[in-house]
């Protein structure tokens, strides 16, 4: 390229008037061998910038690894749900029964009681009887 | 959206991510570190990322915002990093691609840019953007964007011109 060009470009470039396209030739100019005294002193801008674009980031992101890890929480945090839920109810199940069985015993208790204190009355009742008979018998012996 | 997926929309422009990173921060470890962290706020939206229009210049927004908060904590946390004495170890790669010693002169004089110029100079001379990319990036105006860059170019001819005519490093 026209060494006139090139320093028109330059001038530009200062001014920040230059497009990208314009500055891409300057890169292009100043990357070659043989560059004339007076520009000379550009060439390490121009060189740097198209080296620099040369770098890498070579580090890995660990992205998976955290996202598995909630992934296996949930799921492990859903099945430890899923068996206390299901041995709950069962337990749950079996206090129910035994509560219901307890209560049957309590009535039937109840009501054995209730009969076991009438009969008892009943006896008593019956002692009487065995007075009036002891005195019947007094009575027969005496005549 | 699915990890293949996010990889294929991130991978085109980490790079970019990590040379903005790097070049506000200065130290490969931390550009490194910064560019992790950005791409992991990155997936953790990745169910929003369809509603963005420009993914690439929302995560160098990102980028730009995240790495001018760790300057600030540092500078904060009295930790301040004299750029200028910052000594690049080198990596083979970089070993190879600098030919010439005088291209360090150039990143040695953008660390002493301002933060803005830095930014201004990297998303058009490195990354090759266009204004309005930048300016939506930056969150500036185009026109600001302009008087940035040629304000940054004539200062980095400027010391170039300097370490020159001296031939100090």
């Amino acid at each position: 390229m026209e060494l006139d060009n090139i320093e028109k470009l330059l001038e530009k470039y200062f001014e920040a008037s230059t497009t990208v396209a314009e500055e891409e030739m300057l890169k292009v100019y100043f990357s070659q061998e043989k560059i004339p005294a007076h520009l000379e002193q550009y060439t390490p801008l121009f060189q740097y910038f198209s080296n620099a674009k040369k770098e890498r980031f070579t580090k890995s992101v660990p992205l998976q690894p955290r996202k598995n890890y909630y992934k296996w929480i949930s799921v492990a945090a859903v099945a430890v749900l899923a068996f206390g839920i299901y041995f709950g109810l069962d337990r749950h199940r079996d206090y129910q029964e035994q509560k219901e069985a307890e209560f049957v015993y309590q009535e039937t208790r109840k009501a054995l009681d209730l009969l076991a204190e009438n009969f008892g009355r009943g006896t008593e009742k019956m002692a009487y009887l065995n007075q009036f008979e002891k005195t019947k018998q007094k009575i027969y012996n005496n005549n | 959206m699915r990890q293949s997926e996010f990889l294929n929309v991130v991978m085109p422009f980490k790079d970019k991510l990590y040379r903005l990173a790097k070049r506000l921060l200065v130290s490969t470890e931390e550009a490194e570190d910064a560019t992790q962290e950005i791409l992991l706020k990155l997936w953790s939206k990745n169910e929003m990322i369809g509603s963005y229009k420009n993914v690439e210049a929302f995560a160098m927004t990102m980028t730009k915002n995240f790495c001018l908060d760790r300057l600030k904590s540092r500078q904060a946390g009295n930790l301040k990093l004299v750029h200028s004495n910052y000594g690049e170890t080198g990596t083979p790669l970089q070993k190879q691609v600098e030919v010439k010693d005088s291209a360090l002169w150039v990143q040695k004089i953008m660390v002493e840019l301002p933060e803005q110029q830095k930014m201004v100079l990297q998303l058009r001379d490195v990354e090759e953007y266009d204004y309005d990319e930048i300016a939506e990036m930056l969150d500036m105006k185009p026109s600001t964007v302009r008087v940035a860059l040629s304000r940054a170019r004539k200062t980095v001819r400027e010391k170039l011109m300097q370490k020159h005519s001296y031939g100090i490093g």
